[in-house]
């Protein structure tokens, strides 16, 4: 990470940077787009789905929120707490299936 | 006071590479965000707080979709529209999603002619964004109605799980409620930007302060935000 570079008051950076950066994120939401239209299914569609997903939030989060050029003290206060989501995540998927199992156990019956 | 300049305050910090700033940074008296302005430092930390916010609601559509025994209803299908005799799914969808990122790109630039000290130029790149954004809420309208005459209700729609209504009107609502928002203090902003507030140092009206061009980069962080929640809600809730 560049930091020699930092310099807050005036984020100056070529708009030629931004420029490739709005091109690379149509793209890629092209290519999720895509992944609907012809109808990919299975690991497939998933994976690429979440591939494109983070492709594109790093380079929002990296350039154009600026956080590329940010102290990392900074920089790891921001980006590491939304990793309790995951585990957050994993805790509620395992109670989504146990709720699954019990409907499926106690109330369809038939319908 | 807290006005001070950045720059002045970077000037008499000096910092290691790696864990050891990061240690340095945070072990220090005082201030543990050495170069980042009181201002970016908390619209951070309110973006981080606004992560989880719609970190949980998209974790609380997954558990309804995850332990529904009623199939979801298909968003591919249930968003296609027909243009011109051509069944398109997902297309409105699509649309929005490159207009945000354009909004995206424009405000990005807005933020760097504001550093260049170009007002004029500054302020109608921030007015092509809270254009673009009010495009993407008067789309989300659009498909706010489609989908309410079709009968989609918050408890019930006539294709599958009724939890598909109730997700999709929260998080979407929530959005588009953020994006309003945004539109609104990016017109405020490009006014001040446009008078020239930053060069003249007019007082705020309700802080009594001056402004600095820096206001430009933090509206800019909330817009970008924004977009970045769409990334999220495009591909969890539209495209899984």
């Amino acid at each position: 990470m560049a930091q020699a570079e930092t310099h807050t008051d005036a984020q100056q950076h070529p708009i030629r940077l931004y420029l490739v950066v709005w091109g690379w994120l149509f793209i890629l939401s092209a290519c999720s787009y895509l992944v609907d239209y012809f109808g990919l299914v299975g690991y497939l569609r998933w994976s690429l789905i979440l591939l494109f997903m983070m492709l594109k939030a790093g380079l929002i989060v990296a350039v154009f929120m600026h956080m590329a050029w940010e102290r990392l003290a900074m920089a790891y206060a921001i980006l590491t707490p939304p990793l309790a989501l995951l585990v957050f995540v994993g805790i509620m998927v395992f109670e989504a299936n146990y709720t699954l199992f019990t409907r499926l156990a106690y109330f369809v019956t038939g319908s | 006071m807290n006005e001070a300049a950045p720059s002045t305050l970077n000037a008499k910090v000096g910092h290691a590479p790696g864990w050891r700033g990061i240690v340095a940074d945070w072990s220090s008296d005082q201030r543990a965000f050495k170069n980042v302005s009181w201002g970016k430092a908390m619209m951070w930390i309110f973006l981080l707080s606004d992560t989880f916010i719609f970190g949980s609601f998209l974790i609380s559509y997954m558990t309804v979709r995850m332990s529904t025994t009623v199939p979801w209803p298909n968003p591919s299908e249930v968003f296609a529209l027909e243009i011109a005799g051509h069944h398109l799914p997902l297309i409105l969808i699509a649309i929005m999603t490159f207009v945000l990122i354009s909004s995206s790109g424009t405000m990005a630039m807005a933020v760097n002619f504001g550093y260049r000290r170009e007002r004029r130029t500054t302020a109608v790149l921030m007015l092509v964004t809270a254009l673009l954004g009010a495009t993407f809420v008067g789309m989300q309208a659009f498909e706010w109605s489609k989908l309410i005459g079709e009968g989609v209700r918050p408890w019930g729609n006539p294709w599958g799980a009724e939890q598909f209504g109730s997700s999709f009107f929260m998080i979407t609502g929530f959005h588009g409620t953020h994006v309003t928002i945004g539109v609104i203090v990016l017109i405020i902003i490009a006014r001040k930007v446009w008078r020239g507030d930053f060069d003249d140092g007019r007082r705020g009206f309700f802080t009594s302060r001056k402004g600095r061009y820096e206001i430009v980069e933090i509206t800019g962080l909330y817009w970008h935000f924004v977009d970045l929640v769409w990334v999220f809600i495009f591909a969890l809730f539209y495209l899984w």
